[in-house]
């Protein structure tokens, strides 16, 4: 049996009975026992659920009853998306035994598509990190390279995307968490438009500029799970209500007499040499294939980073306020403490990424720095937007590298916060902008380090934006992986 | 001189659910947190959902008080850690970088003096600690977090007042307009609770919280008052602070510096989209505003030729008010307005006293007519209405039960005046001389009758009796 096949794929089979839910759930759960060891991808496996499940799914194929467009497919899901029932950790000891009373929307909806959650997969704590090195349970490593990172935060999703231990996963991205991990996994992901996908249930990190994303093998398999958990949610009031949009239909329109803008900033200086002639490439493989692309600069970038740090670290401090042990969270004796030594003493438990980020943001908050820093970056927010505003009237799309450098050993970069956030670059500006980006693989290095080329698109844009990816993503020809 | 300026928080009591889930707003009363959700628990991953009838309400108070209500509205997390917040962060209104609140600019005028209006927020509150223990050894605090989410209107006012008692008229007539136009009920346990702050002259701003009623912010000012000026008269400085009243020891003391140092880092709040107000929903909030307490007045005065006093007193409480409006007709209006404003608010001078009366528009109409036609003398009206609202028995019920009834044939008030005319038999031949005394006469006929008799008849039976 053959675990590497699409999700798209996995239906297909599903369907015709060429394959059995159960045996490939089981398969899958073997895998995960052999493979995750070495990766730790996963922070929950929910084995018994979803061999239950897959049986009553079997069941139903062979009865001919009425079933769900997944069929079966087993996701592994972020573990900062609340599952009922299964614990959602965000890789945070202050929610090592948080067991959500309820589903994300984005949970339900799959759900009632016959999805299965084969379980959580690992990411830095509270999706803060590039690296997944950052979660209270040790590091994801990348399924390419046991000695490099697999990017983050949405580590593990990424990582057990690429190593077949699950179809399909969910991931979130506030700057850079589902795009990141897809680029060094060597796998599809995509951050939607803000306001595309319901944030209910998504643990919050940064609440203005975070959506969930799908991470999968192909753009198609991103494009059927957008139709599933995209579209207007009465449990979350920034959901738009644009009504219904098939991703999947006219995937394969080409991209003929569509117009690309190469992003100057992000091709240049400070660009892995190996990473800039892979995004050359596929500029001029996608040039071949009918499109104009033609340079664009985008000046406000540079202040991005610091605009993106400012913004996410203020609402991570007061996001994250709340963990204070005291409704929900570890045991440890309430006894004898006053409250404010108690939460003090409680809340030393986030570990360093998350604490530093809670400070910073409570210092450009606090009184006095509110206008230095945090006005200062959502101008700079403004700015990148009306740039692309500007840009998207004289093309359709833009491109970059995903990331601007190849995947990196774990703890090469972890005591150096700065560089850390510098990797974020290309990635933070669909963020601030709140439009959609993708991250396709596209080739491998000389060293065998996957490379991801990302595409742009104007707000609302998916369906064009998928339609070049698929493009880009047939271009290429990328190796099996060997585990 | 001083000067006093209020905050006023208000429950919306009148909403169903609470202002970002579908919990309900009424929490009293409830097994403790029985009445939660993931959203105003705070729960990892939750979303709060703006409840858009609360931004009506709000809205209402807003126009009600004067103010401008901008084009769009946002909201602002206030953070501090405190365990009656769920989140450690109260979602609320903050104008610094413009305004978003509801409502700002007000003024109401006040016993002829204008005080003005800084701001209308809607907000959520809290929930609520109960401290159990006997002594600081053993005190525990309990957190209940059913109110948690229920939908506030802060009330902040310009430091306009400049005596505690303009205070409290202020705080009537508020609680009074907040009840008419429907959003709160004031006199619910918690629904009105009022912080305020003071200074002398050119003095430091001196904050009072903790105060439990609206008696209280008053003694609590006037205690306030007389610190400052003491501290004035022997040349020291009133110190910038917050006081805290205690109720038991009947004085302000001063809360500890550290809570005044808070920075509550207000952020936007991205959850909460911002909200379009638009000019014909505000049109529409105006329509749907039941009459100001103002345009009451002056309709009473105008159609009903009510005196202005009477129609002061009648207006501004909406439970008179709506009896008058239900139980009067063209033509009985001054006699209903009368039995509500002398006898029935005699009888009900608290509002607990109020909340008990069994008294129904009906039982109103019916006395004012019998009244008008002679049926009962005014006096036994009193009587029939003081058990009417006790029992709720039909104004013709008491009537019978009470022997009330107006005695007005001819036979038996001839019987009753033979009997006084052989009683006084010099007091008859007397007012046979001087007719001015006949009224000693009339006296005793209501007296023999408990004052059943019609005055009338009588006077003519007797005057017929005499000049016989
Ligand atoms: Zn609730």
């Amino acid at each position: 049996m053959n675990l590497g096949i699409s999700a798209v794929e996995f239906v297909s089979q599903a369907k015709e009975g060429v394959i059995s839910v159960e045996e490939f759930v089981a398969k899958t759960l073997d895998r995960i026992k052999k493979v995750d060891e070495k990766i730790h991808a996963f922070i929950t496996v929910d084995a018994q659920n979803a061999l239950d499940k897959a049986r009553t799914i079997d069941k139903k194929i062979k009865s001919k009853e009425k079933i769900g467009s997944c069929f079966g497919m087993p996701l592994s899901i972020k573990d900062n998306i609340c599952t009922e029932g299964i614990k959602t950790t965000c890789a945070s000891k202050m929610l090592e035994n948080f067991v959500a009373p309820y589903d994300a929307t984005v949970i339900s909806r799959l759900k009632l598509e016959d999805a299965i959650i084969i379980g959580k997969a690992n990411l830095d704590e509270f999706a803060m990190g590039s690296t997944t090195e950052f979660s209270y349970f040790g590091p994801t490593r990348n399924p390419w390279n046991l000695e490099y990172v697999p990017g983050g935060s949405s580590g593990g999703s990424g990582a057990s995307v690429a190593a077949y231990e699950c179809l399909a996963s969910l991931g979130s991205d506030t700057g850079g968490s589902v795009r990141s991990p897809a680029s060094f996994c060597s796998v599809v992901g995509l951050k939607p438009t803000y306001g595309l996908i319901s944030r209910y249930g998504l643990v919050s990190y940064a609440n203005s500029i975070e959506q969930v994303g799908p991470i999968a093998k192909t753009v198609e398999d991103v494009a059927f799970l957008l139709n599933i958990i995209s579209g207007h949610d009465p449990h979350d009031n920034t959901t738009a209500n644009n009504g219904y949009v098939d991703y999947v239909q006219d995937l394969k329109h080409g991209i003929s007499g569509k117009k690309i803008g190469i992003i100057s900033q992000m091709i240049g200086e400070g660009v892995d040499k190996e990473v800039a002639s892979a995004t050359n490439t596929a500029i001029s493989k996608l040039q071949n294939l009918g499109a104009e692309c033609i340079p664009i600069s985008l000046d406000a970038i540079e202040h991005s980073v610091a605009a993106y740090y400012t913004i996410a670290s203020a609402e991570a401090s007061s996001n994250l306020a709340r963990y204070d042990n005291l409704r929900y969270g570890f045991d440890f004796g309430i006894e004898g403490y006053e409250f404010k030594a108690f939460v003090s003493k409680a809340r030393s438990n986030f570990g360093p990424e998350v604490t530093r980020r809670m400070l910073l943001g409570a210092f450009v908050l606090s009184a006095g720095y509110y206008g230095k820093y945090y006005l200062k970056a959502q101008k700079v927010r403004a700015m990148i937007k009306a740039q692309l505003d500007e840009a998207f009237k004289k093309v359709d799309y833009l491109i970059s590298p995903t990331m601007p450098i190849l995947p990196f050993k774990v703890g090469e970069k972890i005591d150096d916060p700065l560089k850390l956030y510098l990797t974020d670059i290309n990635t933070i500006t669909a963020n601030l902008s709140g439009i959609p980006a993708i991250s396709v693989p596209f080739s491998m290095s000389s060293s065998g380090l996957p490379i991801g080329i990302q595409l742009f698109a104007n707000s609302f844009k998916e369906k064009e934006l998928l339609q070049a990816a698929h493009v880009l993503q047939e271009t290429s020809n990328l190796p099996e992986i060997s585990l | 001189m001083t000067k006093i300026g209020l905050e006023i928080h208000c429950q919306l009591t009148k909403l169903a659910s609470k202002l970002f889930c579908s919990c309900k707003a009424e929490y009293r009363n409830l097994e403790p947190n029985s009445n939660i959700c993931p959203v105003c628990a705070g729960l990892p991953g939750s979303l709060p959902l703006l409840n858009k009838k609360a931004v009506e309400k709000a809205t209402m108070i807003s126009l009600a008080l004067g103010c401008t209500i901008p084009e769009k509205i946002g909201f602002f997390r206030k953070n501090y850690f405190y365990p009656d917040l769920p989140k450690n962060f109260q979602i609320t209104q903050y104008n610094a970088y413009g305004p978003t609140s509801i409502g700002s600019d007000g003024k109401i005028e006040i016993e002829g003096k204008t005080i003005r209006i800084r701001r209308i927020q809607l907000e959520e509150d809290p929930g609520r600690l109960v401290y159990e223990g006997t002594s600081e050894k053993t005190m525990i605090t309990l957190i209940d977090y059913n109110r948690a989410g229920t939908p506030l209107v802060e009330i902040v006012t310009e430091p306009d007042f400049e005596t505690p008692k303009q205070v409290r008229v202020f705080l009537n007539v508020l609680a009074d307009l907040v009840e008419n136009i429907g959003v709160s009920d004031p006199y619910l346990e918690g629904a009105m609770r009022v912080d305020g702050n003071i200074s002398e002259g050119d003095g430091n701003r001196v904050e009072i919280k903790n105060v439990g009623s609206f008696r209280d912010i008053e003694k609590a000012l006037h205690f306030e008052i007389t610190r400052q000026q003491s501290l004035v008269e022997r040349g020291i400085t009133v110190q910038a602070e917050t006081r805290h009243w205690d109720e038991a020891r009947r004085i302000t003391v001063s809360a500890r510096s550290k809570e005044e140092e808070q920075d509550y880092r207000y952020l936007p709040e991205a959850d909460i989209p911002i909200v379009l107000i638009e000019h014909h929903s505000i049109e529409q909030i105006k329509m749907q505003m039941p009459e100001s307490i103002v345009a009451r007045r002056e309709r009473y005065v105008k159609k009903y030729g009510l005196p202005p006093q009477v129609s002061d007193v009648l207006s501004s409480d909406k439970f008179y008010s709506d009896l008058f409006d239900k139980a009067h007709n063209e033509k009985n209006a001054k006699e209903v307005s009368n039995i509500i404003t002398t006898d029935l608010m005699g009888f009900a001078d608290t509002r607990e006293k109020k909340l008990e009366l069994k008294i129904t528009p009906k039982h109103i109409t019916d006395l004012a007519d019998s009244i008008m036609t002679n049926k009962l003398t005014r006096n036994s009206g009193k009587t029939a209405l003081q058990e009417m609202v006790k029992t709720g028995k039909s104004l013709a019920d008491v009537i019978s039960s009470l022997d009330l009834g107006h005695v007005s044939d001819v036979g038996s008030i001839e019987k009753i005046i033979d009997e006084v005319f052989k009683e006084e038999e010099k007091a008859v031949s007397e007012a046979k001389q001087n007719p001015d005394t006949i009224n000693y006469l009339v006296g005793k006929v209501m007296k023999k009758t408990k004052g059943k008799a019609d005055p009338t008849t009588t006077l003519g039976i007797l005057r017929k009796k005499l000049s016989a």
